[in-house]
């Protein structure tokens, strides 16, 4: 051992037993800062040392896009910071309007100069994001489709210690190349003053303009390159010498998820005996109201006519019981259960204050990151419904009957709201959440069942220091009984 | 785990179901590509987490058959007797599939052959339709000669095939016996074999081809096989150093060490130099005593919530004596299925299990890693390296200040136990002789209305 280890390792045995916790996150770290401490504040370790550039590869009217936003929000949900960079959006702004198909012609020079600018201002943007602002991951979305393209981006990331890792989508099937067409370029600002055939017809002459020149990524010449190539919309993959654990996760998300049309249902139980008395977690039953709930979304469900719908619950009594009065096969998980509150199970906000006011104000500071003592946080909840999140990507039609918090976070990753939104995110009692994936994001139709419910929604309060008035602390309290 | 697989209502509830038909596995390759060393690892795995699965090498029904080895000559594509003998072995080897699949509650079999022909493939295919089996291929296609041959050194040589051949006679016989499969070898096709369900696994998992994966087993097993790899390297499980309350002799809680506990530590690290490891990953969990362990190793460590003790709900920080005085029912229930048993508002070992996966997905990607951890913990960690099963599990002897050096050999694991030398308590409890068992609906109740006074007492229960 050198003579900077060892005394660092004689710093570390004196500090052996000075741990202190970190109040909000209930985290031991070392009394003295210690440089060898640097966590990224989450559950589970990111494993991530340099930062990961994503790039896209692949014709127009592939899916690129649609893949980068979602990949994105998923990153994002899972705690690695993502940020996706789309050229055609560089492009639109340099040009101010779009003529027609033949910016894209391969002989058009002035074009393809403006193209490269713009390649250029979207890989700075990428260098500002990474290096920066210690992003973790970028996505580079753009065609790609030539190996000197892919060239420019390799010694881009190679000058700044990025790792590279390429995602293709090749497709030659014309019902979904046009079905794409029409979910997302006919709406594309690049078409606001087209007819729907006018459209169409430029847009495949788009295409054509980059088949002349596309040369896919290759088995042989690019051995040495990480990839993951998708073809016809996920019936066959290939993947080429993945690096690391987040490649590896991005590829396992990559081969889940599907474009097949479906919906998925997101409500909590009914309500229950202590939702009625303002208190927190526990495993009561339902109340009244809340069986009277659970026959409604029985109707409601048979009313929406879904072939094999898959029903999920939590382990706990009050969506298993909701469950019950639907009349069909459902599935427990135990990773459904609502957030564990720890020693403030079972109690009233009123006796939170009371008992743990720190730990009352803690929360409304930083409510995502916060965790109950001996309980869990949001960010605990996250990564405990990852597996949920994996299998609805795979799954076509499911009514998941949760809880508040989780499916606060269930939402946040559909909806692709931030770590400070999802806490707040209005989950009330007795109402459906139907979520349709639709162009590159997911429609929400809110339905309330009309069987009448307490609210259990806090909103943050306006002072969250840990000396306010028991008064300020509660102002947020919904009524209770 | 091992054990029956429980298909009724009850048991749905704790893991998502994820097959509805049972799974046929087909391995594909040439001899010494890394079949049955995938077969087994992937067994081992979905065991672990729950789904009960079975390999069934074709080579082991032919050495059972034969009794003796000669030569490669059995091989030979035109020995016509051989030929008869190994159809044979393959067909009783695809009727216990069938018996495993169908009658004793398996749900994933993994048959475990060359299967290098299309024609041995499509009986396979059509078996497995006429029993409502899916099927997923996984083929392994290797042509660097050094990896061969490592094979051939780590798990050919010491084949009951070749008890009496020195190494130089094994070695040549073998590379015989891959020709006589060499030439009819027809490997899955992109495009003729375009509707079936398969990875093929290239060059140690430099690539992967993945063709039609139709459900969650599957998509399991693609993730499974895409971050093994055969590096050599070693894993080193071991416990925090001895807390406050392993001395009080209560459990759970988030105690600090102990001074011998802190000696353990110290020694750890010492330890931790003379093996002189190469790029030494360590984690520990995120509970005060793992971390003061890894803080005397004065190197980076990664916290996992993930690695926490198992959370003994209502029972935590209690001595054993105090849970048997207060909810004597849940004691016995304990001792009844320790596996399965879970603490009230806390978790069952094969909770933990499920908790660890990513853990273990972790582990399957690293190299050396050191793991601080608990003692449920190492035991579900230990069961999975081991191969153990379910009820071998919760009584696996992980005691406090000793390290577990696990080095990956052959098919299985070395298992190196090394003591620091510290003294510490014992924290391990023997499974007791079981009593008259109980049914498990009725003590929850019980034991419910003693604490909240509801005035009920009837006795419990007794199922013989």
């Amino acid at each position: 051992m050198d003579r900077e280890a060892a005394s660092q390792a004689e710093e570390m045995s004196k500090s052996q037993a000075t741990l202190t916790q970190n109040p909000l996150e209930k985290t031991w770290v070392p009394w003295m800062k210690s440089r060898l401490n640097k966590r990224r504040g989450s559950s589970v370790p990111q494993f991530t040392n340099s930062p990961t550039l994503i790039v896209m590869v692949g014709l127009p009217a592939r899916g690129k896009t649609y893949i980068s936003k979602k990949l994105t929000r998923y990153l994002n949900w899972i705690g690695v910071s993502t940020k996706a960079f789309n050229v055609g959006e560089y492009r639109r702004e340099a040009t101010c309007s779009y003529n027609s198909y033949e910016f894209f012609s391969p002989d058009n020079t002035e074009a393809m100069e403006i193209r490269k600018t713009c390649v250029a201002a979207a890989l700075k943007d990428v260098f500002t994001y990474l290096t920066r602002y210690q992003g973790q991951v970028a996505v580079f979305d753009a065609t790609n489709t030539t190996p000197e393209r892919r060239q420019v981006i390799l010694s881009f990331a190679k000058d700044n210690g990025y790792k590279v890792f390429f995602v293709e989508s090749i497709c030659d099937d014309p019902e979904i190349i046009a079905e794409n067409i029409k979910q997302v370029k006919l709406t594309s600002p690049d078409y606001t003053d087209c007819d729907k055939e006018e459209a169409l017809v430029d847009f495949l002459k788009r295409i054509e303009c980059y088949q002349q020149t596309y040369i896919p990524l290759d088995d042989d010449t690019d051995r040495n390159l990480s990839y993951i190539k998708i073809f016809n919309v996920g019936s066959r993959y290939l993947v080429n010498k993945v690096q690391d654990h987040i490649q590896s996760r991005i590829v396992y998300y990559l081969m889940n998820i599907h474009v097949t049309p479906r919906s998925i249902y997101l409500c909590r139980h009914g309500e229950s005996e202590l939702n009625l008395l303002g208190r927190i977690g526990g495993d009561p039953g339902l109340s009244h109201r809340g069986t009277k709930f659970a026959t409604a979304l029985g109707d409601y469900m048979r009313d929406q006519s879904i072939s094999d719908l898959k029903v999920w619950t939590s382990h706990m009594k009050r969506t298993i019981q909701t469950a019950e009065f639907l009349g069909v096969q459902y599935e427990q998980w135990k990773a459904l259960n609502e957030i564990d509150a720890g020693v403030c199970e079972e109690m009233t906000y009123e006796e939170i204050q009371e008992h743990f006011p720190e730990e009352f104000a803690l929360r409304d500071q930083d409510k995502y990151r916060y965790r109950y003592p001996k309980g869990e946080s949001y960010e605990d909840l996250v990564h405990r419904l990852e597996p949920v999140i994996m299998e609805l990507e795979r799954q076509e039609n499911v009514l998941v009957i949760c809880h508040q918090a989780v499916m606060r976070c269930l939402l946040a990753y559909f909806l692709n709201k931030s770590d400070d939104e999802l806490p707040y995110l209005k989950c009330p009692l007795h109402t459906v959440l139907k979520l349709t994936p639709i162009a590159y994001g997911c429609k929400v139709e809110s339905v309330f069942l009309n069987i009448e419910a307490v609210n259990t929604h806090r909103d943050r309060p306006e002072n969250v220091d840990v000396d306010r008035d028991p008064e300020e602390a509660l102002e947020t309290v919904p009524d209770h009984m | 785990m091992r054990g029956c697989s429980n298909r009724s209502k009850q048991n749905q509830g704790k893991a998502v179901c994820m097959t509805n038909c049972p799974t046929l596995i087909v391995t594909v390759g040439l001899p010494a590509r890394g079949k049955t060393y995938i077969s087994k690892k992937l067994t081992r795995y979905l065991n672990w987490i729950g789904v009960p699965t079975r390999e069934f090498n074709v080579g082991q029904y032919r050495r059972d058959f034969m009794k003796i080895y000669k030569s490669f000559e059995f091989f030979r594509p035109d020995n016509e007797e051989g030929l008869k003998i190994r159809q044979q072995c393959a067909s009783a080897a695809l009727n216990d599939v069938r018996q495993y699949l169908a009658e004793d509650g398996g749900q994933v079999a993994v048959f475990d052959a060359t299967n290098t022909t299309r024609e041995r493939r499509e009986t396979i295919i059509q078996f497995a339709e006429q029993n409502g089996f899916k099927v997923f291929f996984v083929e392994s296609v290797c042509e660097d000669p050094d990896v061969i041959q490592e094979n051939i050194v780590q798990v050919k040589l010491c084949s009951p095939d070749y008890t009496n051949c020195n190494t130089d006679e094994a070695v040549e016989d073998f590379m015989q016996r891959i020709k006589c499969y060499e030439n009819s070898y027809e490997t899955l096709d992109e495009v003729l074999d375009r509707d079936l369900s398969y990875i093929k696994i290239i060059d140690v998992g430099q690539r992967y081809l993945v063709n039609r994966v139709l459900d969650h087993i599957q998509s399991r097993i693609v993730y499974y096989l895409m971050n093994i790899h055969i590096t050599p390297r070693s894993i080193y499980l071991c416990r925090h150093g001895e807390s406050e309350l392993n001395v009080k002799g209560r459990i759970g809680g988030d105690s600090g060490l102990t001074t011998r506990g802190k000696q353990f530590a110290k020694k750890l690290a010492q330890f931790i130099q003379t093996q002189s490891i190469v790029d030494l990953k360590v984690w520990t969990s995120q509970m005060k005593r793992t971390i003061q362990t890894a803080e005397a190793l004065a190197v980076p460590y990664e916290q996992w919530k993930a690695l926490n003790e198992i959370d003994a709900g209502v029972c935590e920080e209690m001595m054993y004596e105090e849970i048997q005085e207060s909810h004597p029912l849940e004691f016995a229930l304990r001792d009844q299925d320790k596996y399965r048993y879970r603490y009230p508002k806390g978790e069952s070992y094969e909770d933990l299990v499920q908790r660890l996966e990513p853990v273990i997905m972790e582990l399957e990607r690293q190299e050396n890693v050191l793991v601080i951890c608990h003692q449920a913990v190492m035991r579900c960690l230990l069961a999975y390296f081991l191969d153990k099963s379910a009820e071998e599990l919760p009584y696996l002897k992980c005691p406090l200040h000793t390290v577990l050096k696990l080095t990956p050999v052959a098919y299985g694991c070395k298992v190196e136990s090394i003591s620091l030398n510290v003294d510490a308590v014992n924290t391990h409890r023997e499974k007791p002789e079981i009593g008259p068992l109980i049914d498990p609906r009725l003590v929850r109740h019980q034991e419910r209305c003693r604490h909240q006074n509801c005035g009920e007492d009837k006795p419990p229960l007794i199922v013989r």
